[in-house]
C-alpha cells in the first residue's frame, strides 16, 4: 500500500550550486504556464529532468512550475482539504527534489510526481482521521443496487453551457461524494491519466481491484452529473 | 447463434468498451446491445460525457500564496543542500 520513496542519497544532488537567478525566471515562468494549465509549448520534461539531476535548479523549478497545478488538484480531490493539499503539494516537490537522484527515469517524470502525491495525501487522510485506516482494499462488487438510476440525455455539452469555474464545481462536487477508494482510483486513472497498472501500483491495489473501483467511480459520477447536467422534464426521454 | 447481452451483463463490460479494450468480436456484441437498449445508450452516452468533462476541464490556478510557499520552500531546501555539500 505504501509508496517507498528510494532512500536519500545526501552525497548525490546537493553538491551543486543554486542555478543564479532561477527563482526570477521561475516566477515569470509561472504565470505563463499557470494561465493554461501548465501549457506544454516547449517542454521538454526528460530534458528537464536530466538537467535537474545534474544539478540545475531552475530546471527542477520549471518541472515544478509546469505540475503544480495538476499535483494540487490531484492533491485537493484526495484530501479534500485545502490545508492537506498544500502540505501534500510542498511534501511531494521537496521528496521529488531530495530523492531525484533515484529517478532513473523507467517512467515518466509526471508519473512518479504523482505516485509521491498519492502517498502523502493517502497519509494525511489516515491522520485526519485518527489514524483509523483509509482503506483502499475493501472488497467492491457491482451489486444489485442501482448505480444507473437517473437515465436520461445530458442538456447539451456542459463545456459550452458552462464557464470552466462552474463546470470544475459541480465535478469538484460530484467527486466529493465518492468514498476515498473510489475517488482515488478516478482520479489517477481518468483524470491524470495513469494506465490501470501504473494505478495499481501508486495505490497499492490489485489490477482487478482498480478496474472494479474505476467502474463504480465512473457510474457513480455519471449518475451525480446527470442529475445535474440531464435534459429537464419529458425532454429527457427524447431518446426513446 | 450468439446470445443477447442483459444489462447487467453489458455493465460488468462497459469499461472494457468506453476504453476499447475488448476483441472486434466482443465489441460487435456490445455495440448490438446499445443499439438495441435505449437505457444503455444512455448510459455509455454520458459516461462518455463524463469522462470527457472531466478531462477536459482545466485544473484551478494554484492560489498565488500556496505557490509563493512552496518556491519558498523549495528555495530553503535547495539552500539546504548547498550549504550541506
Amino acid at each position: 500500500m505504501m509508496i517507498a520513496v528510494p532512500a536519500y542519497d545526501a552525497a548525490g544532488f546537493g553538491a551543486r550550486a543554486m542555478a543564479g537567478g532561477w527563482y526570477s525566471r521561475l516566477e515569470t515562468g509561472m504565470q505563463a504556464t499557470n494561465q493554461n494549465g501548465g501549457g506544454s509549448v516547449g517542454f521538454d520534461e526528460a530534458a528537464l529532468v536530466e538537467r535537474a539531476r545534474t544539478g540545475d535548479d531552475g530546471a527542477f523549478a520549471e518541472l515544478v512550475n509546469h505540475y503544480e497545478r495538476k499535483v494540487y488538484r490531484l492533491a485537493r480531490n484526495i484530501t479534500q482539504n485545502d490545508e492537506d493539499a498544500e502540505d501534500v503539494l510542498q511534501d511531494a516537490f521537496l521528496k521529488a527534489y531530495t530523492h531525484l537522484d533515484n529517478f532513473h527515469g523507467d517512467s515518466k517524470f509526471y508519473t512518479w510526481i504523482v505516485r509521491i502525491a498519492v502517498n502523502e495525501a493517502l497519509m494525511k487522510l489516515r491522520k485526519r482521521r485518527g489514524d483509523k485506516m483509509v482503506s483502499l482494499d475493501e472488497d467492491i462488487e457491482l451489486g444489485e443496487e442501482a448505480v444507473t438510476r437517473e437515465i436520461a440525455v445530458w442538456d447539451g455539452n456542459p463545456e459550452q453551457t458552462y464557464s470552466q469555474e462552474e463546470l470544475r464545481k459541480h465535478l469538484d462536487e460530484a467527486i466529493q461524494s465518492l468514498k476515498p477508494t473510489f475517488r482515488s482510483v478516478f482520479q489517477l486513472r481518468d483524470v491524470e491519466e495513469l494506465s490501470t497498472e501504473e494505478t495499481a501500483e501508486a495505490l497499492g491495489l490489485s489490477v482487478p481491484a482498480v478496474k472494479s473501483r474505476l467502474l463504480r467511480a465512473r457510474l457513480q459520477l455519471r449518475e451525480r452529473l446527470t442529475r445535474q447536467f440531464k435534459r429537464k422534464e419529458d425532454d429527457a426521454f427524447a431518446y426513446l | 447463434m450468439t446470445r443477447l447481452l442483459t444489462c447487467k451483463q453489458f455493465m460488468t463490460e462497459l469499461n472494457a468498451y468506453l476504453d476499447e479494450e475488448t476483441s472486434p468480436e466482443e465489441r460487435a456484441r456490445l455495440q448490438s446491445h446499445i443499439n438495441e437498449c435505449p437505457n444503455c445508450w444512455v448510459v455509455v452516452d454520458t459516461t462518455q460525457k463524463t469522462l470527457r468533462v472531466y478531462k477536459g476541464v482545466e485544473p484551478q490556478v494554484v492560489p498565488q500564496d500556496v505557490s509563493a510557499r512552496l518556491m519558498a520552500a523549495l528555495q530553503r531546501k535547495m539552500a539546504e543542500k548547498k550549504g550541506c555539500c
